[in-house]
């Protein structure tokens, strides 16, 4: 599948950009030590809400933090806390999908009165509320992420499952006395994780600005941490005066997003067309 | 239309169901959690005897599910609690910030659609020219701007540049404009989007095909066969999208202090003020359920394909 998605991805120009931006993201956040000359949490007041210049790419912020040694490091906390979260939501609604699809009748319609809890609020605002009762960290962030986003994953792994385990192939399997955890992990899932990969792509970006949101209600990171949510919230005081903190992390989030959205989209194209998330 | 009217009801019985379970869920979460609500408003010089009288006042000797029933049989009278920090009722609380919200929200949902619509059409219709481009790419862009930065980036631009729209806070309809926009151009990009995708879906359909077969007039074609079609999911996602609009208020009115009720949510957070926190939770369970069962219900009734599975679905 992995040489399919490349011979085929690299024809498609949105998979290309999108490949291009996250990798380049990624570097960065890998090397961010090597790139960056300052520390993201040394304060420096005497050199405060510094224009961005060559010494300081994009300026500095109240304390005196080299803005850009800052926005470079967030990076690896928004790659990390996306893809965990992701990770979880993925597990855990491919499973209850798969569960739900291939068994029917009552463990279904438990599954789905959950799904339909999750749904009967907005995200954002079930996110603030499992966090409220949490306490507001990364993690809680993670954990509220994941409880409010799985649904999704659910609803296509049933409807996917309904429409494979009825097919020749699983029969003869169950006839040669196969049970149903193989059948269902080694015969049902294999032709799902197409489109498990491309929901859980498209998820990566929602699951980035969610926790920028948090950050940003004071809900999610905290300071010091260098979280664009969090700079941006602690920009949005020195708006009038020093308008570049209020910039340079909405750029970065902006680009990951649109990084994430291309390759999700650009993977659908190539590994399953029909999809529709 | 029988099928129909048992479809609705089922779905309100459910709808109503989910609205009971799910704040159960977040009323006993809400109550277990760290700091007694007594112990946050009164000394610790108070007596024992008197904390028990206020818990038993407050019925907070009681077990969680008969508190929960006390608290939802109140809220069916109107009666929401009064908050922890200022004494207020909640209701009142309500009464005055849910307007602004409304006002707020229901304004960006109509204006999206009023302009997402035609513009999702002309980019389908003028598929693959130039035009349809940029509005694609538009799109593209403002659906990966989150709303917190929109209203930054909007502050920067219309108050602290131009000096032109006020920052924050309600003065008249000018403080609307920022707070409006910010609203409205994510969602904007989505409908246009979803505008754009579904007319192409449908323009594909062999019906169009036919249509355009016998000879009927371009416009004929555009407005029976296609948008009939098109705008089913168009029209269900315009009850959908009002609860992420309200959801996305409460980042909203933060940044632009608009006073409504998404910036009184986020201060009772702060300083866990968990009445007003239990009641805004509950309204918004309550406009979500109803307009998600809006939508499945308005969907059977506007899409012949949804009620034959529906019949399918019973024998």
């Amino acid at each position: 599948m992995i040489s399919q998605i490349l011979r085929e991805g690299f024809k498609n120009k949105t998979f290309l950009a999108g490949t291009i931006i996250i990798l380049t993201m990624t570097i960065i956040a890998a090397l961010a030590g090597v790139i960056t000359n300052y520390s993201y949490d040394e304060i420096n007041i005497s050199n405060a809400l510094v224009k961005p210049n060559l010494q300081h790419l994009f300026g500095t912020d109240q304390l005196g933090r080299d803005l850009f040694t800052r926005v470079v490091y967030g990076a690896r906390i928004a790659l990390r806390v996306g893809f965990i979260a992701v990770v979880i939501e993925t597990f855990i609604g491919v499973t209850l999908g798969l569960l739900a699809g291939y068994y029917g009748g009552r463990i279904e319609k438990v599954i789905l009165f959950i799904t339909d809890l999750t749904w009967s609020m907005p995200p954002i605002i079930l996110a603030l509320a499992i966090v409220t009762m949490l306490g507001p960290s990364i993690n809680n962030v993670i954990i509220a992420i994941a409880i409010v986003s799985w649904a999704q994953f659910t609803r296509v792994v049933r409807a996917k499952t309904q429409s494979i385990k009825n097919l020749p192939y699983i029969e003869a399997a169950r006839a040669f006395g196969e049970n149903d955890f193989d059948i269902i992990l080694r015969y049902i899932l294999p032709n799902i994780v197409p489109s498990i990969i491309v929901i859980s792509t498209l998820a990566l970006p929602s699951a980035i600005m969610a926790t920028t949101a948090l950050g940003f209600l004071g809900l999610g990171a905290q300071p010091p941490t260098p979280d664009w949510g969090v700079i941006l919230s602690e920009g949005i005081t020195y708006i009038n005066k020093a308008s570049w903190i209020s910039i340079f992390p909405g750029i970065a989030i902006v680009s990951i997003v649109v990084g994430f959205n291309l390759l999700g989209e650009g993977l659908r194209d190539v590994l399953d067309p029909r999809l529709k998330v | 239309m029988n099928d129909l009217l048992e479809y609705t009801i089922r779905r309100l019985i459910q709808g109503i169901f989910v609205v009971i379970v799910v704040t159960a869920i977040l009323f006993i979460i809400m109550q277990m959690m760290p700091g007694d609500p007594i112990q946050l408003i009164s000394s610790p010089r108070v007596s024992q005897e008197k904390i028990d009288e206020l818990k038993e006042l407050w019925g907070l000797d009681k077990p969680i599910l008969v508190q929960y029933f006390y608290w939802i049989s109140n809220l069916l009278r109107g009666d929401f609690g009064r908050s922890i920090t200022t004494g207020q009722k909640v209701i009142d609380l309500l009464k005055s910030r849910l307007p602004y919200t409304l006002m707020l929200s229901g304004s960006a949902l109509l204006i999206n659609y009023i302009i997402a619509i035609p513009l999702g059409l002309l980019a389908a219709y003028k598929k693959d020219t130039i035009l349809d481009k940029v509005l694609v790419i538009i799109t593209v862009i403002f659906r990966a701007i989150p709303d917190f930065w929109l209203g930054i980036l909007l502050i920067i631009i219309f108050s602290v540049s131009l000096k032109l729209l006020p920052v924050s806070g309600y003065s008249g309809l000018e403080s609307l404009v920022l707070p409006l926009l910010t609203m409205t151009l994510p969602y904007l990009a989505s409908i246009l989007r979803l505008t754009r995708s579904e007319v192409l879906e449908v323009i594909r359909e062999k019906h169009v095909s036919t249509a355009y077969a016998k000879g009927l007039k371009m416009k004929v074609v555009l407005i029976k066969h296609i948008l009939r079609n098109a705008l089913i999911p168009v029209t269900v996602m315009f009850f959908l999208s009002f609860p992420w609009l309200i959801g996305g208020s409460v980042i909203v009115e933060s940044i632009f202090a608009w006073p409504g009720m998404g910036r009184l949510l986020w201060k009772a957070i702060s300083t866990q003020d968990f009445p007003i926190v239990q009641g805004i939770i509950f309204i918004i369970a309550l406009l979500t359920v109803t307009c998600n069962t809006a939508g499945d219900i308005l969907t059977a009734f506007l899409d012949p394909r949804i009620r034959a599975e529906m019949k399918g679905e019973r024998t």
